[in-house]
């Protein structure tokens, strides 16, 4: 019974979870063949042991060596990475005013406004993202209403350029960046902030010394939230973006569906799962010191 | 401190109009006579009229349920016995890597483990189809799930199992009829997720799927990489709706309880 309880889900994770992993890692070191599978070698156990060792003599780090002398991957790995921190700014640019309002607001409105936050969550993130397709394309509702307040006398170009990205970015993922900071500053003592005033604080110091330090968890934890996911991104960027943006998952996709190409797009799956190691562990430790925190 | 001032009035406003106007506009300009979008030519119904007469939609819309359904009611189980497993079962071979395998998943990019899996299916040879799907969002959500009922098995007193355990109730009585009553909530939200996350996910569906199983995301997909449709605008204005009525239903109940259980509390 005990056995069964644990054994079941372990096996589960192992076969659909960690073999393929070892598959992907295998793959990387492979070359690409015409065939199918389109990569060389392919393992022969009826070869005996010498087919076995001549399998892992074909194995190489060929693909890495590919990545890192192209261009491409260089500057999709770097813009990847500038879109996720930039977007995860603009986040919480947007997120933290929205997080502070809801937990000065009464009481009783509380669980309405968190239920307006969670509701698009729960909304299909494609349809999402699709919304704003018809609002900044060129004959879009954006540029029809900038046009009409006579703002502007041409339309504008919004779709198809990073600056799509980071809005469908900062509008899917704006939930993530709410709930941890609201979470963080409803249980803020509000009389920290009366007292601080009483000793001279200005309202804008008192902010920045007690709110802003105390919200610090919720802030962390938000950003890595929305960053951690925007770094593999592909829906948004290949709805919203352009030819001009690149993004490690858009480039990954390419490689497997159009280039066909299994080696090289397991090499920058590896490669992209290196670079997330950082930001997950940071998140982890953000994460255990909170819970620490509070008992 | 309960009076809002001006300024957090105007960022709740211009914050809920940026989550709802893009998801409104849908919703007016579906019902829009004009095949182009974003111009309005009178009202119409007829682009649900050609939505419901379009088959291969009606198709992927029932393989998406159809997957959904065995995807998150499997989730549930696994993820479930996981969460008990961890909370409940202290120290057992090779628990760090089990931990590991279970919050993996919820970092993980969603191409690599679509491109891991289809490997995975590949080199075993499983033909792509619902089947394979229903395997992959059965491991992406059972993690969700775990998550969700563990968070709830760590607030509640395990005494209350030893009890039972201890007047002599088996130790499957005990986690059914002591146990799951407890965590039933945290288990229906954890299959409420799993279902929404199987019907939401685009990526891990077009690796793991076949020519044989198309699911209604893939299908939007490509259509909407040529623009912007009213078919389209109809679909997501169904979604919505669902959506909507779903949460706000599942809200009102569980709050429902809420109250029944302190006013019970209160009475006894």
């Amino acid at each position: 019974m005990r056995r069964l309880l644990v054994g079941i889900p372990y096996l589960w994770l192992l076969v659909l979870f960690l073999v393929p992993f070892g598959i992907v890692a295998k793959i990387s070191l492979s070359d690409v063949a015409i065939a199918i599978p389109p990569y060389t070698p392919t393992l022969d156990l009826s070869g005996g042991w010498s087919a076995i060792r001549a399998y892992f003599a074909e194995l190489d780090f060929e693909n890495f060596a590919f990545l890192a002398s192209d261009d491409l991957y260089w500057k999709a790995y770097l813009s990847s990475l500038k879109i996720a921190a930039i977007s995860t700014f603009l986040t919480l640019l947007v997120g933290f005013p929205m997080a502070y309002a809801m937990a000065r607001a009464p009481a009783a409105w509380r669980p309405a406004l968190l239920m307006l936050v969670i509701l698009p969550f729960w909304t299909s993130f494609l349809i999402r993202v699709y919304a704003w397709i018809g609002i900044l394309s060129t004959e879009g509702f954006l540029n029809q209403f900038l046009l009409w307040i006579g703002v502007i006398n041409e339309p504008l170009t919004i779709l198809n350029t990073n600056l799509a990205v980071y809005i469908g970015i900062v509008y899917t993922y704006l939930p993530f960046m709410i709930l941890p900071i609201y979470s963080t500053l409803e249980k803020m003592d509000g009389s920290l902030l009366e007292a601080a005033e009483d000793l001279g604080c200005s309202r804008a110091q008192a902010f920045w010394l007690i709110t802003v330090p105390l919200a610090r968890p919720g802030i962390i934890a938000g950003s890595f939230l929305v960053f951690i996911p925007t770094l593999g991104e592909f829906v948004i960027p290949s709805l919203l973006g352009g030819s001009g943006t690149l993004m490690i998952g858009k480039v990954l996709w390419e490689e497997f569906f159009n280039n066909r190409d299994w080696p090289v797009a397991s090499a920058v799956a590896i490669i992209l799962l290196l670079i997330l190691i950082i930001p997950i562990v940071l998140f982890q430790k953000n994460q255990q010191r909170q819970a620490e925190a509070e008992k | 401190m309960n009076r809002l001032s001006t300024f957090n009035i105007v960022s709740l406003t211009l914050g809920f109009a940026f989550l709802y106007i893009p998801m409104l506009i849908l919703v007016i300009y579906s019902f829009n006579e004009s095949k182009l979008v974003t111009v309005w030519a009178g009202f119409s119904t007829k682009w649900y009229g050609e939505l419901l007469q379009n088959e291969a939609m009606i198709d992927a819309a029932w393989v998406t349920v159809k997957v959904a359904f065995l995807s998150s009611s499997l989730a549930t189980i696994l993820g479930t016995m996981a969460a008990y497993v961890m909370v409940r079962r202290g120290r057992f071979f090779g628990r760090t890597l089990f931990s590991g395998m279970i919050y993996a998943p919820l970092v993980m990019p969603e191409v690599i483990t679509g491109l891991s899996l289809l490997l995975l299916f590949i080199a075993i040879g499983l033909d792509r189809g619902v089947l394979t799907i229903v395997l992959a969002h059965t491991t992406f959500a059972m993690c969700y799930v775990s998550v969700v009922v563990s968070s709830r098995l760590i607030s509640f007193d395990d005494s209350l199992e030893e009890a039972a355990l201890d007047l002599g109730a088996t130790q499957w009585e005990a986690f059914r009829l002591v146990t799951l009553p407890i965590i039933a909530p945290a288990v229906i939200s954890g299959w409420l997720l799993a279902f929404t996350l199987s019907l939401d996910d685009l990526v891990i569906a077009s690796f793991t799927s076949g020519p044989s199983a198309t699911t209604l995301p893939i299908k939007i997909f490509s259509s909407v990489r040529l623009g912007v449709s009213p078919e389209i605008n109809a679909l997501s204005t169904i979604i919505i709706a669902i959506v909507t009525v779903g949460v706000l239903t599942a809200s009102i109940i569980s709050k429902r309880q809420i109250t029944r259980r302190l006013q019970e509390e209160a009475a006894a």
